[in-house]
């Protein structure tokens, strides 16, 4: 956190002052460590290991928040009887397709809750295509059934009830399979499950902060869930202190799924139509929320028809489905892994980068390229010109003569952008604010912001389609375009304003998504940022200073939703509605006036009384109980076992990197049986037990960031201030190592894998420690993936050497996980490059099956996952069909 | 006074500079427990005074690659990475299967890098980490064949420290004591600055600053150090580095405040089991006087680079001066009694 997130880290620093103690665990000893009161190092790809021993440590002694636990959480409810664990199928979950590599969840639900919703589920592999696991990001996955209420044993004695089911899949994560699995000295792994344990319940609270480098692996989903699993049973969620805080990558990640960028979602994680299942708007709705659900993703109507009306405006009618037809539906994997193969394959003609630089800055650099080669054209906006602009003339591909610039057919526009400082709106972090930014300079030059850019490109496509009788141009015709202008430039506010929504009979805006309605009477962008113009007045705006007001701040910009600082803090009260303590008192229950009130503003219906039992047959936010805490979940309460909507099980299972260099310890499935690999001869695996050759590439090898450093480079290699901080690229390795393999102190490396070789300088650091995992010693490098062929300072791009493995929830790629080689000296160039790597992959018997074969237990272990017919043998791409 | 005073306690540095009327004594209090090493001060320092950058050379001085201070960096952050304790922090190796530290064979190849590199600043400021006597190399090869051992076998301790420099802004500033122009002045805050439209380049304050602070760059000729963002603090806004400053580990404000806010980190330093921490350059009695930029250090000071001992030149001037005018006396004594003599005959 204060090597990639130094701004974040000062709050970390003050709470330490305060006595709070830090615990810092990552496979290197990084800035963080350095301040940390205990540094825990662990083999990277092996944190589930690491935190269900956790979990087990707080079952296995009693450590749990019983009281918070039995009423918060999903502990006490059942699950059906056709329900078979890890434990009990070997690594697999009930449901498992080998043939699609998906899980059918029928068996995962409630008692009762299990048969009823076939008509509106896609099916399971097309679920696993469609990274339907992000599709739930701001509210869980629905439940269908035939009742609200689950059936639930509050003693948690029943055999089939979550908490049973927890500790019994959580038993084998001992600490000594912990010590196996993950190089953790039982003594170390003592002192973080003491500390974590003894500073929650009542009176403390402990957060889990991460940073994105922890979802990036093929169980990354898993890895948050296990730390989400500890925070329920330790009742730090919902409270003060407690949590899960993810740093993201950027000053406006955050906003970029709320508001999305990406294939699967529509703003505020409604989802993005399904063309198997979403026939018309009533199809695409009742599936999106369960019939008999509890919570407020029961409007998730009002949501859908606001949100088309805000799109299309009057077109937006109830006889025409509010133009839901207009909205483009998935039809498969879209994600930009499978896009950039598509380039390759020649299925993609045009592409708009904004911001972004796959040349450096995404897993597998070289195919990145390859498909960028590829288009017909290419518009790139960015700050400078950076590698995803110029592959064409400069990439490593130049050099091997896979790309042959006098031949390269892809047109490139570059666009340059103008920068934050350049332009007005808002960012929004991780805590969910958003906080807007006033325009300090003009643009210089020809830099324009985003905003001008798109609203630009609307007006004209929809000028070059006014005349248009093509049936298919109608979503643009009737598309909604009308915001305020400054000279040529729309204003943020006015965006701003129709995000947060209107009512469209008086024209006033909204004051919060409970006022938006199925009718068509409102409008909204985005449901979960509605009110944030509330009394028409920007909120994100705001600037109070923090010594004119309480520690919660509420006067600071706008977090949604409804400005709730602290999401599900009802459950900072106890069942009954009092503080859990004087010291964690947050929100809390006001007998004589009949509310909610606290330091937040309550994350609860406000004059709901805790004691509040909704009638049987009441649905939505009527049937949410009064110590409901969690409301927008379908059954109101924390999920320590996820019953539905997971791709990967309804529990975390420590499952083995795509490359590893060890047999999964726990069970004989090795890796996450429903990850997404994409078996073709230009996305080639380092092998992995069980198949033979792992120690070809005998290291394991992680990335991340530098303090000095923006993500792909593009914001700091052509700063000279930045640049001179960290020149060059290198390659940390352990004094250890470096004794080995004959590596001296800045001189030159390369690493090698079976995608590639990159070279660069060696900086040997007793910051790294070799580990001992299951009696062998194991030695971790670290890179940083900063550089790239252009800007003040240059180097090679880590991310050249992963593959495309992804998890599937979400379709994030594995780049914090993989093995690699590391040799003195630097690489071969030209085509003796291809031939060096030529050289591993024969060693290795790489083919195109290797890692595809994703189940390792049960009757079809032999079944690999390939794109279609191809040649197993992989080599280097031939003279013809190599030149782009 | 009509005199400067040239050594000791000085109670009021602006007054004794001839500032009549003047504001209380300003400086820095760098808590260097806190520092993250982001450098986000070298940077602000370079954005705000528009200093150029120092090249572009991967010294493997841990994350430093400025090197140390001088005229194109007025901030610089040492890292120094060694196998030793930090506190009652537990061993962050311990119990894993380590070697020999590999600290000396480091420190060995940035010595011989850095003698490769063109001239980056002053000749005193962080030099790299001596090496220290490795452990007993107790069996190598052992540790390689696989799961021979469960214990430790090597280096368990280590830290990382990190700490911001700066110009001191001594009370006795050898730079400014010797600077034949004029160019060097105390201003009205108490810190001292070079006006660059009277530096000749002479380059007597180089020899005269016992940090190795203040440099001449190169092409230039002129001598440039950090101005304690004078500009800003006459708008009332503190120094660029302490603005950008994430943890607060740099501190800007009168100098009493900040030395009283030091003791008594250090004192809760202390008490939450950091024997180690110690001020440095905060004692008026000092070779310097005290310095208007202070330290709280986590170890000696060389560790980071810095003189232990640091004396302005100008200390041993009276001295000099008493000698001289001694020799003086003695060479007219003698003349006189030639003379005096002479006449006798």
């Amino acid at each position: 956190m204060a090597e990639a997130h130094p701004v974040g880290f000062q709050w970390v620093m003050e709470a330490k002052a305060r006595g709070a103690k830090v615990i810092h665990v990552d496979p290197r000893f990084s800035r963080t460590s350095a301040l940390a009161d205990l540094y825990v190092p662990l083999r990277a790809g092996s944190d589930i290991a690491f935190l269900g021993g956790v979990v087990n440590y707080i079952l296995s002694n009693d450590k749990c928040f019983r009281e918070y636990v039995v009423v918060y959480t999903n502990a006490s409810f059942i699950v059906t009887e056709g329900f078979r664990d890890t434990e009990d199928l070997d690594g697999l979950f009930s449901g498992y397709d080998p043939e699609t590599a998906s899980y059918d969840m029928t068996t995962w639900q409630y008692e009762g809750m299990e048969g009823t919703h076939a008509a509106g589920r896609r099916p399971s592999g097309e679920a696993r295509e469609q990274a339907a696991g992000l599709q739930h990001e701001s509210g869980g996955p629905p439940l269908h059934g035939e009742r609200a209420q689950p059936r639930s044993d509050p003693t948690l004695q029943h055999p089939r009830c979550v908490y049973q089911i927890l500790k019994r899949h959580f038993a084998r994560y001992t600490p000594r399979l912990v010590e196996e699995t993950c190089g953790i000295p039982p003594e170390q792994f003592r002192q973080v499950c003491e500390a974590w344990t003894e500073n929650s319940g009542r009176e403390r609270t402990t957060a889990v902060v991460y940073a994105v480098g922890w979802t990036q692996h093929s169980v990354g989903v898993q890895y948050i869930r296990t730390a989400a699993v500890i925070q329920l049973l330790l009742g730090n969620m919902g409270r003060p202190g407690g949590g899960i805080m993810a740093m993201r990558g950027h000053t406006s990640i955050q906003g970029s799924t709320d508001i999305p960028t990406l294939f699967n979602l529509l703003p505020g994680y409604l989802p993005m139509p399904s063309a198997s299942t979403h026939q018309d708007l009533s199809a695409y709705i009742e599936s999106i929320r369960g019939d008999k659900q509890k919570g407020f993703w029961r409007n998730a109507d009002a949501y859908t028809i606001s949100l088309l009306k805000e799109y299309w405006g009057d077109a937006a009618t109830a006889d025409n489905d509010y133009c839901f037809d207009y909205l483009p539906r998935l039809t498969g994997d879209h994600g930009t892994y499978r896009t950039a193969m598509d380039m390759v394959d020649g299925k993609v003609y045009g592409f708009f980068l904004l911001g972004q630089n796959p040349a450096v800055g995404s897993a597998h650099g070289r195919l990145q390229r390859l498909g960028m080669a590829n288009l017909d054209w290419l518009v790139v906006r960015d700050l400078a010109m950076i590698e995803s602009a110029t592959f064409w003339k400069d990439s490593p591909e130049i050099e091997t003569g896979e790309i042959v610039p006098e031949q390269c057919r892809t047109e490139v526009f570059f666009m340059p952008a103008a920068s934050h400082v350049e332009k007005e709106g808002t960012f929004t972090q991780t805590q969910r604010m958003l906080q807007w930014r006033e325009k300090a300079v003009e643009p210089s030059g020809d830099q324009r912001s985003e905003l001008w850019f798109f609203y630009h490109l609307g007006k004209r496509l929809k000028q070059r389609l006014a005349d248009s009788t093509d049936e298919r141009d109608r979503p643009v015709q009737d598309l909604n375009w009308d915001y305020e202008v400054h000279g040529d430039e729309p204003s943020a506010e006015s965006v701003l304003r129709a995000i947060n929504g209107h009512d469209l009979r008086t024209g006033r805006v909204l004051d919060g998504y409970m006022q938006l309605k199925a009718d068509g009477s409102t409008s909204c962008g985005c449901w979960i940022y509605s009110g944030v113009f509330a009394g028409g007045i920007n909120q994100a705006a705001r600037r109070k200073p923090r010594d004119q007001q309480d520690a919660t701040a509420l006067e600071w910009g706008w977090v949604w939703p409804y400005n709730r600082r602290i999401l599900y803090n009802r459950a900072s009260a106890d069942p009954q509605g009092r503080p859990w303590s004087e010291r964690k008192r947050y929100v809390w229950w006001d007998e004589e006036k009949g509310e909610w009130t606290g330091h937040d503003v309550p994350d609860f219906e406000k004059t709901k009384p805790p004691t509040y039992v909704p009638p049987e047959d009441a649905v939505g936010v009527e049937a949410l109980r009064g110590d409901d805490p969690f409301v927008m979940q379908a059954d109101g309460k924390g999920w320590l076992y996820v019953p539905n909507g997971l791709q990967d099980g309804p529990m975390p299972t420590h499952y083995e990197p795509h490359e590893s260099l060890f047999r999964n310890p726990f069970y004989s499935q090795q890796g996450n049986p429903t990850r997404k690999v994409y078996g073709r001869p230009d996305n080639p695996s380092n092998p992995a037990p069980p198949e033979p050759n792992a120690d070809v590439f005998p290291f394991v090898f992680t990335t991340s960031r530098l303090t000095e450093h923006h993500t792909a480079g593009g914001m700091s290699r052509w700063l000279p201030y930045l640049s001179e901080l960290q020149p060059e690229m290198f390659v940390e390795v352990s004094p250890e190592l470096a004794r080995e393999r004959g590596l001296d102190h800045l001189g030159w490396a390369h690493v090698v894998t079976s995608r590639t070789a990159i070279e660069c300088r060696v900086v040997v650091t007793d910051r790294l420690t070799p580990l001992r995992v299951q009696d062998r010693l194991v030695h971790q490098v670290w890179l940083p993936y900063h550089w790239g062929t252009v800007g003040l300072v240059t180097g090679e791009s880590a991310n050249d050497l992963f593959g495309v493995a992804l998890d599937p929830n979400v379709l994030i790629q594995e780049t914090k996980v993989a093995t690699c080689d590391v040799q003195p000296g630097r690489r071969p160039r030209g085509r003796a490059l291809l031939d060096y790597v030529e050289g591993y992959r024969r060693r290795a018997g790489i083919t195109v099956e290797t890692g595809t074969r994703l189940a390792t237990v049960g009757p079809l272990v032999d079944r690999a996952h390939l794109e279609g017919a191809h040649d197993p043998e992989i080599g280097p791409a031939s003279e013809e069909e190599g030149e782009r | 006074m009509t005199e400067h005073s040239l050594f000791g306690p000085l109670e009021d540095v602006a007054a004794d500079a001839g500032h009549a009327e003047h504001p209380p004594r300003v400086g820095f209090f760098t808590d260097t427990s806190i520092c993250i090493g982001c450098k986000a001060c070298e940077v602000a320092c370079k954005e705000w005074n528009l200093v150029p950058d120092d090249g572009f050379t991967l010294l493997g001085m841990s994350y430093d690659n400025t090197g140390n201070l001088g005229a194109n960096t007025w901030r610089h952050v040492a890292f120094i990475e060694q196998e030793l304790p930090l506190g009652r922090r537990p061993p962050p190796f311990e119990g894993t299967p380590t070697g020999p530290s590999g600290t000396g064979e480091v420190a060995e190849a940035v010595a011989a890098g850095l003698e490769r590199v063109e001239h980056r600043g002053a000749e005193l400021g962080t030099e790299p980490v001596e090496p220290r006597p490795a452990p007993v190399d107790l069996g190598m090869p052992s540790f390689e064949l696989p799961g021979a051992r469960t214990g430790a076998e090597g280096r368990q301790e280590f830290r990382w420290l990190m700490a911001s420099d700066v110009c001191k802004h001594c009370t006795h500033a050898g730079c400014l004591d010797v600077c034949p122009t004029g160019a060097l002045f105390r201003t009205e805050f108490g810190t001292v600055v070079v006006q660059q439209d009277i530096c000749n380049g002479c380059g007597y304050c180089v020899s005269g600053c016992p940090y190795g602070v203040i440099d001449r760059r190169e092409g230039d000729g002129r001598a440039w150090k950090c101005t304690l963002c004078y500009d800003r603090l006459h708008d009332g806004l503190e120094p660029a580095c302490a603005k950008a400053c994430p943890t607060n580990s740099i501190q800007f404000g009168p100098l009493d405040e900040l030395r009283e806010h030091a003791q008594q980190r250090v004192e809760q330093l202390h008490a939450d089991g950091v024997p180690e921490a110690r001020l440095y350059g905060e004692d008026p009695h000092d070779g310097v006087g005290g310095n208007g930029a202070f330290f709280l250090l986590l170890d000696e000071p060389e560790v980071y680079g810095l003189p232990p001992d640091p004396v302005v030149p100008t200390r041993d001037l009276p001295r000099i001066w008493r000698y001289a005018g001694a020799a003086a006396l003695a060479f007219v004594t003698a003349a006189v009694s030639v003379f005096v003599e002479g006449r006798k005959r």
